[in-house]
């Protein structure tokens, strides 16, 4: 049977990068679908009725939603000879834990969006202080996972399409606070799956300023 | 080599109840060991440096942290014959989306550290809202798996200690609510790893009440 393999996507959104490097990584032809935000498609409503956001990965017919459960069920489908996850089901833990902690702890919007300077401070702080500690377990390493690009490497470069964007918007050098990590962004920048997945820095700034724009008109 | 099972623990908590059903549904022999969150142990401090929160299983002395990465690495180092996760990669990504929602959208602590009577009540119907949708979930199977009690049923299980607390301490009658939950939890009681592994409920309302007489302190 012929594979159909959708994703419901917004090319600022970091969490629809994951999926857009996960399938790329493992050669998979998708058909991606850009949705507008402000006028959710039908089908969108209708395969992640509980949540109603992208990314969902549309997989001859049956949802899958939540980015970290699409790259895993993206890795156990496809390309078993290339996993993304680790075998041994204690490394496993350990990159699901560092994918959890950036979801649980990583706020870009709360730096962007910030309503006072104030909140912007401490969005600030919070974030560098996440990119520290993430830094700090990539070590010394290529990838967090060691010699291989894999789950935690997904789960965590859609950020770096950000970095200009906050870095504008807090006055913050990303280089010079996590010199380590933007080394390991442009290795795997390097990388085509990554590179065709993630927006221009630029565009994403831009993005950025017309949201703003449209909440202050609100 | 002799296996070393070690869990750090807090009896109350709902996220240490799913480490140790899972362990028990599995029969795995365990050192489980109480903290008490006011005075961490050398031991927690060291093993989840990062949140410093408990449950940590630590197996070979090797931890691993947060309750539904505990869980997975349960089903995927013990028991393969009985495993808590469906085999087929759809039905594990449902099954991951479940108790996903379980841990973003409920949250029984709100409603007993409520405030306010107006926040208690917002409190309690977010959490019915989100219950519902559990139930509409959940159908008229036996688990929310289908025949056999999985990776969901553990997941929100735990919840079941709370009702007494919920009902007599903020008027919360869930079962009044969502009748089939609660026959589903009944279900759920008379497995052994379960009725073990969950407190008195009595128990858990003297808890509340000396925590929410703690809150009103401050």
């Amino acid at each position: 049977m012929a594979e159909e393999v959708i994703l419901l996507d917004f090319w600022p959104s970091p969490f629809g990068m994951r999926a857009k490097i996960a399938l790329r990584e493992k050669g998979v032809d998708f058909d991606l679908r850009e949705e507008d935000l402000s006028s959710k498609s039908p089908l969108l409503l209708e395969k992640n009725p509980v949540h109603k956001k992208v990314p969902v990965l549309v997989h001859n017919g049956k949802p899958v939603c939540e980015s970290l459960i699409i790259v895993q069920y993206i890795d156990e489908t496809w390309g078993h000879e290339s996993p993304l996850l680790p075998s041994h089901p204690y490394e496993r833990a350990r990159a699901r834990f560092w994918a959890d902690y950036m979801d649980k702890k990583i706020s870009v919007g709360g730096v962007v969006w910030a309503p006072t300077g104030e909140a912007q401070e401490a969005a600030k702080k919070e974030f560098i202080e996440c990119l520290k500690v993430l830094e700090g377990e990539l070590g010394d390493k290529a990838y967090f996972g060691g010699e291989r690009f894999g789950y935690v490497d997904v789960s965590l470069i859609p950020f770096y399409s950000w970095f200009y964007a906050v870095e504008t918007s807090a006055n913050l050098s990303i280089m010079e606070e996590c010199p380590k990590l933007v080394g390991w962004a442009k290795r795997c920048m390097q990388r085509e799956s990554v590179a065709m997945s993630l927006p221009d820095q630029y565009k994403v700034y831009d993005f950025m300023l017309e949201v703003r724009k449209k909440r202050r008109a609100q | 080599m002799a296996e070393e099972v070690i869990l750090l623990d807090f009896w109350p908590s709902p996220f240490g109840m799913r480490a140790k059903i899972a362990l028990r549904e599995k029969g795995v022999d365990f050192d489980l060991r109480e903290e008490d969150l006011s005075n961490k142990s050398p031991l927690l401090l060291q093993t989840n440096p990062v949140h410093k929160k408990i449950p940590v299983l630590i197996h070979n002395g090797k931890p691993v942290c947060e309750s539904l990465i505990i869980v997975q690495y349960i089903d995927e180092t013990w028991g393969p014959e009985s495993p808590l996760l469906p085999s087929d990669p759809h039905e594990r990504a449902h099954a991951r989306f479940w108790a996903d929602y379980v841990d973003k959208k409920i949250s029984l602590g709100r409603v007993v550290r409520a405030p306010t009577e107006e926040a208690q009540e917002a409190a309690k119907e977010e959490n019915i809202q989100c219950l519902k949708m559990l139930e509409g979930e959940l159908g008229d199977k036996a688990y929310f798996g289908g025949e056999r009690f999985g990776y969901v049923d553990v997941s929100l299980i735990p919840i079941h200690s709370w009702f007494y607390a919920l009902e007599t301490l903020a008027n919360f009658n869930i079962g009044e609510e969502c009748p089939k939950l609660v026959a589903w939890a009944k279900r759920c009681m008379q497995r052994e790893s379960v009725a073990k592994s969950l407190p008195d409920p009595h128990k858990v309302y003297n808890f509340m009440l000396e925590l929410r007489k703690k809150l009103q302190a401050q």
